[in-house]
């Protein structure tokens, strides 16, 4: 019995939606804009231009659905253009309440058709308008939740790319090679950084590497030992290192935790490593004279 | 028996390890090795694992072995061609193999020996 007035429910509300679909979107409209905090024109007509594609949609999910149950099957279409849309938010950086007031919006118009509709029995007029306000919640939870999932491979592609700008391998000269360090080295990025220093010694060739931690915040025994790794890899394909731009508190903070530096040659500046790294690969620069 | 090949160039030995390495060739190697070092009179090794994709702990050990008994009998061993993969593998095994010498491909590891020959 309850499933039989569930379905009349949701044929009424789908000819409600039919038959109102112009008034219906306008007050959908009239009460998004006044909610969004964003306003310009564009927004304006993107927002009527997938609200007017959403509506029938609603419609015909409702009709051919005979339910409320948006995992059902009839329901795809919809569910899909819900996910366009969240994810189009993500990308232009609307904020989740923006999101999920999208589809609360249109609760506040339709009650007032259901309203008009069902004036006779009051019972049945709050029967549909629960079970239309939990269908639409439904739909606003799934906006959020489409968001939120958008939103994390966002912060994961940023995750990657970062990863992969902070480990430059930059050629200085012949045979010498530059690992600028900035920011933290955690064993991941570590991975990242030996990968590229081995990769670039093969296609280069390079017999000394220097490995700059002017950018490293703080040393600590991890990244020594890290920094470390890094070293014996590099020594395991034939290239020297050298450890440069230690910065004097990062000087006391190594000898403090008793780390053991004395295998690696370490200089204080990038300059003062490239000329070691000059005279070894047997290469000099000379200052000349300039003639007045 | 399945052997690796060991070549003379005047006061050099090399060694070039093209098939993957098991326990006995490994034992094997080191023998013939040292006896060539010995008969040969040589100078200096060169080994070539450019066509290693994979060097285990044994291995590992193995070429460090050899490196200090060449040392013993007055040769220099220089590693030559070890693959990055490899490279990481054996830093994170703690391998880091402190007493040989390595350089990035056979024509450095023969000028890094001929430099100290002289």
């Amino acid at each position: 019995m309850k499933n039989k007035t569930g379905t009349g429910q949701a044929q009424q509300l789908a000819g409600i939606i039919n038959e109102h679909h112009t008034e219906l979107l306008d007050g959908w409209m009239a009460g998004l804009i006044a909610r969004l905090v964003r306003r310009d024109k564009i927004a304006e007509n993107e927002l009527r231009q997938q609200a007017s594609q959403l509506l029938p949609l609603l419609a015909g999910a409702l009709e051919s659905g005979d339910s409320f149950d948006i995992e059902g099957g009839a329901w795809d279409d919809t569910r899909q253009l819900i996910a366009e849309i969240s994810q189009s938010r993500v990308r232009q950086g609307y904020s989740p309440i923006d999101t999920a007031s999208f589809m609360f919006a249109l609760k506040e118009p339709l009650f007032g058709y259901l309203r008009k509709a069902i004036t006779a029995q009051p019972e049945q007029l709050g029967d549909a308008i629960v079970s239309t306000s939990k269908l639409f919640d439904e739909l606003g939870l799934l906006t959020i939740a489409i968001y939120q999932k958008a939103r994390e491979q966002v912060i994961l592609r940023q995750q990657q790319e970062l990863l992969e700008l902070s480990t430059p391998v930059v050629q200085l000269w012949q045979n010498v090679l530059a690992l600028p360090l900035i920011g933290t080295l955690d064993s991941a990025r570590t991975q990242v950084v030996m990968e590229s220093l081995l990769q670039k010694i093969v296609d280069t060739g390079a017999l000394i590497a220097i490995i700059d931690i002017t950018g490293v915040p703080t040393v600590d025994t991890l990244v020594a030992q890290h920094l470390l790794k890094t070293i014996a890899a590099a020594r395991l394909m034939g290239a020297d290192c050298i450890i440069s731009g230690i910065r004097p508190q990062i000087a006391q903070t190594i000898v403090h935790l008793g780390v053991n530096l004395e295998d690696v040659m370490t200089k204080a500046t990038l300059a003062d490593a490239f000329v070691v790294a000059l005279k070894r690969t047997g290469s000099s620069i000379s200052y000349q004279q300039q003639a007045h | 028996m399945e052997r690796i090949p060991i070549l003379r160039m005047g006061r050099l030995l090399l060694v070039t390890i093209q098939v993957d390495m098991h326990d006995r060739l490994a034992m094997t190697l080191q023998d013939d090795l040292t006896t060539r070092i010995v008969t040969d009179r040589a100078t200096g090794v060169l080994i070539d694992i450019s066509a290693l994709d994979i060097v285990d702990s044994f291995i590992g050990r193995m070429i460090s072995n050899t490196a200090a008994m060449a040392r013993v009998l007055d040769a220099q061993t220089v590693l030559v061609g070890m693959q990055p993969a490899v490279a990481i593998t054996l830093v994170e095994l703690g391998l880091t193999l402190p007493g040989v010498k390595t350089a990035l491909n056979v024509e450095k590891g023969m000028a890094l020996l001929g430099k100290s020959y002289q």
